[in-house]
């Protein structure tokens, strides 16, 4: 049959030859440990047939066993395209309403629906129930492959995955939870009757129970706070001596966390054992245009280094920046200093423009010496971390510019900051009357604020744009606010160089090796924690002095 | 006491360090009992010299090394790091990626400049017994919800040496922290929220988290004296006006005609009345018959918009962060960094925490007679440790060294009880 092969071939080469063990037998025994665990393992010898009720049991699973069957090639993509498609809709869901919302889970629930893939099923016997199920098994580990390889792409990933399995298991009935945490072996310890009386007022007051009877009837789990971050955060439980009271409505959270903590376990595992599937040139750019596909443009590429100058920055910030960057270079200019915040919002945002580091540096002192800091001090206390920002000091990593995603959810301005993004972290008032000096029209004011007052961040800014860009339809979903920059260039000046790049796919032959496997090669030993903790490293040398 | 003067401090620096600070106690701490290898001598330590340098990732196998490095290099400022995976010193031979940062004590850094929107007494780097009170209470609150709510028990708080405190959790669990935890932690503890665009920083809803609560009583036993006393927030027009703006939005929204009478009402008995108390009394009442028709905690905003503990969340986040280390000296005041003993807290006064030339002056003065009878007898040569501690008991940061040890004490005795029980455990098999 054409267009089919089976992937045991490509397997084969996954797992390494003779030859390869002879050579390093040393390391051969973790190796193949690594991508039995971490990527999908098909079996050579023989077919194994895995669709049985033991293996499928269950609706939903916590994808702790690879698949190991043979696949054909178009099976693969298809799987693979389809559940891109769920997890992109998950992410753009997210943007658009409150998770959790009633919109939300209908338009979810519908999607899922729609791919085929399992949901709310009780009809664990029927057979295109077990075919849905081996879907999400098999669809889930493929996509593992594609987006282990940089930090930006496992981060969305596992964004993705514990958003669309919150989903599914909040919407489970109450039984096949239970059957839920049997299966998967997780057990918790739940509170006495006597502790939950003695605690009673406390538990009603942090927990939004109606009253004590509830508190009484339902199962109160305690675990250590570790476990249940997102609900201490909010203070949605509540906590004594360092444990969590969760009730059982919340459970959710714990085995999320179990989820989170697998699948990113999993994610740099299979990162280790990436070089070898990358050898492959067939699996090679199928994989990569998997994750180029769906996430966007990756802004850590600059396509126009070196095109701008310094002067134009100003008039720019003014036509082509979105609101969160034109605040930025507002109070830079005004306060001649930003926060660590600003700093990282802001210079990421610039090298992503195209700043080259020598302009970077001029920039920032530029303006820095006008303030407080004289220029011996700032050679000391900031430029180290600018370069550091182009990854010419400490790690070499180079730094992504921020998400609309990551300025809206992490690291909220507090007293002395300017970042953060405008739609969301400003008081309505006072947004309403930046826009207004900005001359907006007033219906043009209300459409933003209404979008404002139903949280949906990003449409407000994008309203903004065709306000300020005077168009209709943007045409374009924002996500970034490099993207913002770059759909607005293009608009005055035809510029279209950063939208083409953006929808044609990468990998492939005749592409120059993309950043990703680069990087990867830079560190071939060192997955795991080692990524998680890049990001941070910067921090520290951003502090105020 | 005498003055401090800046251009002293490279004179000052190399007696303190030979013969007050606290080098016995200090390693003692770091070391925490030896319980896990490498934990000192992994541990960075940076320095700033003269004119600013800075030098990061220095780190010493003992405590004797430590001393003679701080003794050669007399630092203007000691600030600690992380626990390392290697020798921090040796951070440029291991091989790239593997040098990590393991653990650190969970750190919070309460600076008074993050209040200049509500105090009216002074701004920035200043401070002043009225505002200290401020310090006061953020160790209050985030003390007790520390112990009680996450059930850790060894805190070392202590005064930054200029505007501020900062706290070391210091527990083992605290010390592990990932740090998805850490910003966790200050996400709970943190209630005002938003920048220099946002008017109101606080917003409550109901029901109010038990930790609210707790935290409330603290600020409402202050909150009399300091706000509407000492800082006068209702007193002038001004003052009084930023107050209502809070409130204004609010009320002014909800389009309701009674609401917008009572508002005007007291606009009105704001005129009339000048006494900050009654003021605000009368400003609770119209709060509560608000609350009677549809949720409002408004006071309780404004009392925790203006007290509440605002802290500076990326030094806690970081497991790499450096901070001041304790019994620092702060360059510019000449303060050291003296730990806070808590059962003193509401007398503790920093302006009374020694200086570095005060400290050094003490030295000189001649002995008492009861202090020269423990003089040793001529031709008797003491060494370095018995010598510090008399010399350091004859200043005034006895007693600040004093509050050092029971922390230590506390700590040591809880590795013991952890012993003990591991002991049992393996006695029952
Ligand atoms: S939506 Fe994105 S680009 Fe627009 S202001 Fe907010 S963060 Fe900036
Ligand atoms: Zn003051």
């Amino acid at each position: 049959m054409i267009g089919v092969f089976y992937l045991t071939s490509f397997t084969r080469a996954l797992q390494g030859t003779t030859c390869w063990r002879d050579c390093h037998s040393e390391e051969n025994n973790s190796r193949s440990r690594f991508l039995q665990q971490a990527t999908m393992q098909f079996s050579r010898r023989k077919k194994v047939i895995s669709s049985s009720l033991t293996e499928y049991g269950h609706s939903l699973q916590l994808y702790s066993q690879p698949p190991i069957e043979n696949i054909s090639l178009s099976e693969f993509e298809t799987f693979a395209v389809e559940r891109l498609k769920l997890l992109k809709t998950v992410d753009n869901l997210g943007v658009s309403y409150v998770k959790g919302s009633e919109d939300y889970k209908r338009k979810l629930s519908t999607e899922i629906s729609n791919l085929n893939f399992p949901f709310r099923s009780e009809a664990g016997m029927v057979a295109t129930e077990l075919e849905k199920r081996r879907k999400d098994h098999i669809s889930h580990f493929i996509l593992r492959l594609a987006y282990c390889q940089t930090e930006d792409l496992r981060r969305w990933f596992i964004q993705q995955e514990m958003d669309l399995f919150r989903h599914r298991f909040t919407d489970l009935p109450s039984k096949f939870k239970t059957e839920f945490l049997h299966r998967n072996d997780l057990h918790y310890d739940t509170a006495s009757t006597e502790e939950k009386e003695a605690l009673m007022e406390k538990l009603v007051s942090s927990t939004f129970m109606v009253s004590g009877t509830t508190v009484l009837e339902q199962d109160f789990y305690k675990v250590p706070f570790q476990d249940a971050l997102d609900l201490v955060k909010m203070r949605k439980i509540f906590l004594r001596a360092g444990f969590a009271y969760i009730p059982h409505q919340d459970i959710v959270t714990i085995v999320l966390n179990d989820f989170r903590t697998q699948l990113s376990k999993a994610l740099a595992l299979t990162a280790r054992s990436l070089p070898t599937v990358q050898s492959d040139e067939r699996l090679q750019p199928l994989l990569s245009h998997l994750s180029h596909a769906y996430v966007g443009q990756d802004y850590s590429i600059q396509k126009n280094v070196g095109k701008i100058s310094l002067e134009q920055i100003d008039q720019l910030s003014v036509k082509s920046f979105p609101l969160c960057m034109r605040e930025l270079q507002r109070s830079l200019r005004e306060q001649h200093h930003l926060r660590h915040g600003g700093r990282m919002q802001y210079g990421l945002f610039l090298k992503g423009v195209g700043l080259t580091l020598d302009q970077a540096l001029q920039f920032w002192r530029a303006e820095f010496i006008k303030g407080k800091v004289d220029s011996d001090k700032f050679d000391k206390a900031y430029a180290y971390s600018i370069r550091h920002m182009f990854g010419k000091e400490g790690k070499r990593t180079d730094y992504t510019p921020y998400s609309c995603m990551k300025i809206i959810l992490s690291n909220p301005p507090s007293q002395g900051d300017f970042h953060g993004c405008p739609f969301r972290h400003s008081d309505p008032e006072l947004l309403k009357q930046r826009l207004q000096t900005y001359k907006l029209s007033q219906a043009g004011i209300s459409q933003v604020m209404e979008l404002v007052k139903g949280m949906h961040y990003q449409l407000a800014c994008q309203k903004y744009f065709e306000l300020t860009h005077n168009i209709e339809d943007s045409g374009f979903t924002l996500n970034h606010p490099n993207q913002y920059f770059a759909e607005s260039q293009r608009l005055l000046t035809g510029v279209g160089e950063m939208r083409k790049e953006a929808d044609a796919p990468r990998g492939g032959q005749a592409v120059p090796a993309p950043t990703a496997p680069d990087a990867l090669q830079d560190q071939p030993a060192n997955p795991g924690p080692a990524f998680t903790e890049i990001t941070k490293d910067l921090d520290s040398f951003f502090q105020d002095y | 006491m005498s003055d401090y003067d800046p251009a002293s401090l490279p004179d000052l620096l190399p007696l303190y360090y030979r013969r007050l600070f606290p080098f016995s106690q200090y390693y003692r701490w770091l070391n925490y009992g030896g319980v896990t290898k490498s934990y000192f001598q992994n541990r960075e330590f940076s320095f700033t010299l003269k004119d600013d340098v800075y030098v990061r990732y220095q780190s010493f196998s003992t405590q004797s090394e430590l001393e003679k490095e701080i003794q050669k290099m007399n630092p203007y400022k000691i600030d600690i790091g992380a626990v390392y995976s290697h020798r921090p010193n040796q951070h440029n031979t291991v091989k790239s990626g593997s040098f990590q940062a393991l653990e650190k004590e969970l750190v919070f850094d309460i600076d008074m400049t993050d209040y200049d929107d509500v105090r009216s007494c002074c701004s920035a780097a200043d401070i002043c017994s009225k505002c200290w009170t401020l310090m006061t209470i953020a160790i209050r609150i985030l003390d007790r919800a520390l112990r009680e709510d996450f059930g850790f028990r060894h805190l070392l708080w202590v005064y930054s040496g200029r505007r501020g405190v900062h706290c070391w959790v210091c527990d083992a669990s605290a010390r592990k922290l990932p740090v998805a935890a850490r910003s966790a932690v200050c996400e709970y503890l943190s209630l005002v929220k938003g920048g220099e665009d946002t008017v109101k920083k606080v917003q409550l809803t109901d029901p109010i988290h038990p930790f609210i609560k707790e935290s409330l009583a603290v600020v409402e036993h202050y909150f009399s004296r300091y706000a509407l006393g000492e800082q006068d927030i209702l007193g002038s027009k001004e003052s009084a006006g930023r107050v209502l703006a809070l409130l204004q939005d609010d009320i002014l929204l909800n389009q309701c005609d009674l609401e917008q009478n009572q508002w005007k009402e007291l606009l009105l008995y704001f005129q009339s009345e000048s006494n900050a108390g009654k003021r605000w009394e009368r400003l609770k009442a119209l709060v509560n018959q608000k609350r009677s028709k549809r949720g409002s905690h408004a006071e309780k905003e404004i009392m925790l918009q203006y007290c509440y503990p605002r802290l500076d969340v990326n030094v806690s986040k970081g497991v790499n962060h450096l901070l001041k280390s304790p019994f620092s000296v702060h360059p510019k005041t000449g303060r050291i960094s003296v730990p806070i003993d808590l059962r003193e807290l509401d007398r503790f006064d920093p302006f009374d925490v020694p200086t570095i030339s005060c400290i050094c002056e003490e030295l000189d003065r001649p002995l008492r007679p009861e202090e020269e009878l423990q003089e040793p007898r001529d031709g008797e040569r003491e060494v370095g440790e018995k010598r510090r501690i008399r010399d350091y008991k004859r200043t005034s940061l006895a007693k600040y060294i004093r509050a050092f040890d029971l922390f230590l004490d506390g700590m040591e005795r809880s590795r013991k009880g952890e012993l003990l029980r591991k002991s049992d455990l393996q006695n029952d098999f």
